[in-house]
């Protein structure tokens, strides 16, 4: 009956997951710079990366917050705004490559997130429906701004020649540091504070949290991200238009959140790779692409609403402690039967 | 005499407005439910009635057209999308509700394309224009803000005196007793939902009538717009939708009569966020017994 | 005619404590919705080690009063000292903080949570590492953290629970989760514990197997715990003073002998002689 379950030390569970990180990227750039992949291929890691990092961060909001905020391509707006601004100001300027973009990427970040506190406290205050209309309202109103304020942001015919600054080396290492950011911060007590928020706001704050800060926290890292990923686009579009920022670009992040299972990286990951290489590899199908995306999230609401993943989370070494201790008869839990009881009493 | 037109030509706006916006408020009362489609039911009807036009040539078949095709659109995505979901949380619905928005305007890109269409508004209500001293109004303006307003007396005479829309009041205020007193709550929001895509119908006629080209994305900022009025108004609410309805239709043309109109959009989403922080519950948010 | 005036002191027991500040001094509390009186002219101290009970008929106030302690809703009238601070104008977890943790009478859990991050949260506060600590795994990340996990399996220990920490919360059986609600909120180290409805749903063995946990909390603790309980099995069993509330005000209070023989407290709850026949 009682058997010890083996265990991998945390030490070796970080230089596991550093090692698959490393080997991913010698093998990603192996791959692209081997010239086996045409340019749309290469292009198309680019965006995958982007979308990974955009479908991560608004799963911080609507998957371990729980809220439903529809402007998040406003916060990706602002990113790739200040960051394209920034990456051209600097092309002529003494400043070495890598730090413009560490800079501009940073910079991106830190506006988006001044852009998240300003939004999420007051939207912050309603809840549900009330949230998604006052973040759709914002959005939009980030949008307008883009075009009216032609000056800055070159208008509706957009800010060109910024410099193409978004290799993949650049991507990879910003997925890399965001997933591993927001995976760091969700398990430690300032991300169990934002699930307890999901979970039942008013015990979470008779347990001492405090809902407001952590509201604004969760939103503000979401859109931290969401600007970087934004930046990202602008160094891999070389021209923003307002138009790449629009209610559809929100939804069809919110649509990969939604399929990955809304509180699972891994489904974002996934959800976003998949949604992003499909277009490309069913190209005869590009026209009914849209019209599949929007039954698919019908469907997948209707049958499975908490996505393809759950919440369940990938995670290299469980799996691998799962193999360590496979031989080894698993005890019955009872959860299953208690789970019934207690839903029949709670009923 | 600008002012006064520009005031007729708000409340022409306001009234298609407030229309659409009842639809939203209806079933935001019933169901619980920010219906994103209900702005793409409208760009369907527009679809409707220029087929159905060009095929007929008969203005009034293409408005019955429009106004059946809307309602029996609406039914059948409560059955299929919405009535699984009735259960589930509100995310999951507000969720299906943007997929079936998504879907309806992908679904007429593939049928007509993206390109607009031009929309025989003048074969429908003809360019009359009467004189009234120095101020001219077409008919069209005339025949919108009474259909509208017809529409809506009619709307309050239901909700308030007849059966059906009683036990629509009562469902909206607590779904669960309203079926313990024998009311058939499926019925009742599907009559619901009727009652919105009807008016939906005839705000696509006019709206379409006043703006006359149709596209696939017709009904996103149509239906963005009604639901910042039904918002405005206090949402669940009749006399909130249409007060809210008119509120946004005469500031819009206010603001483009001077000289802002780059910015009325955002202004419209600006009045709603300030709103929404001052008073969640809208102008009428508060008269719960109102509430449909 | 003063209901109070059997009682000269707002304490339930008036020889205990009396050296120390009371953790609770409740004077003249009342809130009321719209033109309704939920609750009137509430007056109650509460010493640091005492059990006390809270009980009256349905729709009393009872809970009310737990919302009140804990500013889920703001009180129309009156003041709430706890621990000799006034609790005006603080926010519900700003509360917990000051001290003053509760139990919810329909379970509010984490339910997609396991049970050790329930009680993780409620130690949320006794860790302080921030948010840079924990993206970079500094030490005060682990160091506090394997003191929060060390921490919470002791808790659940009181109640047996050890062995479900890594189940998640909705899974448990009822009784279960009741009790790991109590845990969560005694994770958050307060000065009081506000139970409302421990025993409720629990059979009988479970029950007695309760009251002695509430005893047990209370010695190794040492904090106060004030409950609302309908058993009335449990309540004249452990609790060291009783408050009895009818329509929002506070009928009577003593301990629990004086509560069994008091009149007043025998009407409220079986109506007059006279009457119960009509």
């Amino acid at each position: 009956m009682n058997h010890t379950y083996k265990k991998i030390p945390m030490p070796i569970r970080y230089l596991i997951n550093t090692a698959l990180i490393a080997l991913l990227l010698y093998a990603g750039n192996a791959v692209i710079s081997s010239g086996i992949t045409n340019r749309a291929q290469s292009s198309l890691v680019l965006q995958v990366g982007i979308y990974i990092i955009l479908a991560v961060s608004l799963n911080i909001v609507t998957g371990y917050l729980g809220q439903l905020p529809l402007g998040h391509a406003g916060f990706m707006a602002v990113g790739a705004y200040t960051c394209g601004i920034f990456w051209k100001s600097a092309a002529g300027s003494a400043l070495p490559a890598p730090a413009a973009i560490v800079i501009g990427l940073v910079l991106a970040g830190i506006m988006a997130a001044i852009f998240g506190v300003i939004i999420g406290v007051p939207a912050l205050r309603l809840k549900g429906d009330y949230l998604a209309i006052i973040t759709l309202g914002f959005g939009e109103i980030i949008r307008i701004l883009i075009i009216n304020l032609s000056g800055i942001t070159g208008g509706t015919p957009g800010l060109m020649n910024i410099p193409k600054r978004s290799s993949f080396l650049v991507v990879y290492l910003a997925v890399a540091i965001s997933c591993i950011a927001i995976h760091m911060v969700m398990k430690s007590r300032h991300g169990r504070a934002i699930l307890s928020i999901r979970e039942n706001e008013i015990a979470a704050e008779s347990c001492g949290i405090h809902i407001t800060y952590y509201k604004v926290f969760a939103f503000a890292l979401s859109a931290f991200f969401a600007g970087i990923a934004g930046g990202l686009y602008a160094g891999y579009q070389g021209l923003l238009t307002p138009s790449g920022f629009d209610f559809m670009t929100s939804i069809n992040i919110l649509v990969m959140v939604v399929l990955g299972g809304m509180g699972s990286m891994a489904g974002s990951v996934i959800a976003a790779t998949v949604l992003t290489s499909l277009p490309l590899a069913l190209q005869s199908l590009n026209t009914f692409r849209m019209v599949i995306y929007s039954v698919l999230l019908v469907i997948i609401m209707i049958f499975k609403p908490s996505g393809l993943m759950g919440t369940y989370d990938f995670s290299l070494s469980h799996l691998l402690e799962k193999l360590l201790n496979i031989r080894q008869p698993r005890e019955n839990s009872p959860a299953q039967t208690a789970d019934k009881k207690a839903g029949k009493r709670n009923g | 005499m600008l002012f006064l037109s520009q005031l007729i030509n708000g409340l022409q706006l306001g009234s298609i407005y407030a229309l659409v916006a009842l639809g939203y408020s209806m079933v935001y009362g019933i169901i619980m439910l920010l219906n994103f489609a209900h702005g793409d039911i409208i760009m369907m009807g527009g679809y409707f009635a220029l087929v159905t036009y060009a095929a007929s040539s008969n203005p009034l078949l293409a408005v019955v057209a429009t106004i059946v095709g809307c309602v029996v659109l609406a039914v059948a995505i409560e059955k299929v999308a919405y009535k699984p979901l009735r259960q589930a949380p509100r995310i999951s619905l507000l969720i299906t509700a943007i997929g079936i928005s998504l879907f309806l305007q992908n679904a007429a890109q593939l049928i007509w394309t993206a390109n607009s269409r031009a929309f025989p508004s003048t074969s429908i209500i003809p360019s009359i224009t009467f004189k009234v001293g120095g101020l001219s109004i077409s008919l069209s303006v005339l025949v919108t803000i009474a259909v509208s307003v017809a529409s809506m007396v009619a709307l309050t005479f239901l909700v308030q005196k007849t059966k059906m829309g009683k036990a629509m009041r009562a469902v909206s205020e607590d779904t669960e007793a309203a079926q313990l007193m024998g009311i058939n709550i499926n019925s009742t929001i599907t009559f619901t939902f009727v009652i919105g895509s009807f008016l939906a119908g005839i705000g696509s006629v006019l709206y379409c009538c006043r703006y006359p080209v149709v596209n696939p994305t017709l009904g996103s900022l149509l239906g963005l717009k009604a639901f910042v009025a039904a918002v405005l108004g206090g949402i669940g609410s009749i006399p909130g939708a249409v007060v809210g309805g008119f509120a946004i239709g005469l500031a819009e043309v206010l603001f483009t009569s001077i000289g802002l109109s780059a910015w009325t959009d955002a202004m419209v989403f600006a009045v709603l966020i300030i709103m929404l922080l001052i008073k969640p519950t809208g102008f009428m948010g508060r008269s719960m017994t109102e509430k449909v | 005619m003063d209901k109070m005036a059997w009682m000269p002191s707002n304490a339930l027991i008036p020889e205990r404590d009396l050296q120390k500040l009371p953790i609770l001094d409740i004077r003249h509390l009342g809130i009321d919705f719209g033109g309704l009186t939920a609750v009137d002219d509430f007056n109650l101290t509460i010493g640091r080690t005492e059990i006390a009970g809270l009980i009256g008929p349905n729709g009393a106030g009872k809970t009310t009063v737990f919302n009140l302690l804990t500013n889920v809703y703001a009180p129309t009238r009156g003041s709430i000292l706890l621990d000799g601070r006034s609790t005006a104008g603080k926010k519900t977890y700003q509360l917990n903080k000051m001290g003053i943790a509760r139990t919810f009478q329909n379970i509010r859990l984490f339910k997609a949570l396991t049970v050790e991050e329930n009680v993780q949260i409620g130690l949320h506060n006794a860790m302080r590492y921030s948010v840079g600590d924990s993206i970079l795994r500094l030490p005060a990340y682990w160091k506090q953290e394997k003191q929060a996990h060390e921490q919470a399996l002791e808790l659940l220990s009181i109640f047996d629970m050890r062995d479900m920490a890594s189940w998640k919360a909705g899974s448990l059986p009822y009784g279960a989760q009741r009790r790991l609600e109590i845990v969560r909120a005694l994770a958050t180290q307060p000065g009081i514990l506000l139970l409302d409805e421990p025993a409720a749903g629990m059979n009988p063995s479970e029950t007695a197997e309760l009251m002695d946990n509430i005893r047990k909390i209370r010695d190794t603790f040492q904090i106060a715990i004030m409950l609302i309980e309908h058993d009335m099995n449990l309540v004249m069993g452990i609790c060291e003073g009783i408050a009895v509330l009818n329509y929002g005000s506070i009928i009577a209070k003593g301990t629990p002998q004086e509560i069994k023989q008091n009149p007043v407290v025998i009407e409220a709850y079986l109506g007059k002689k006279g009457g119960a026949q009509a």
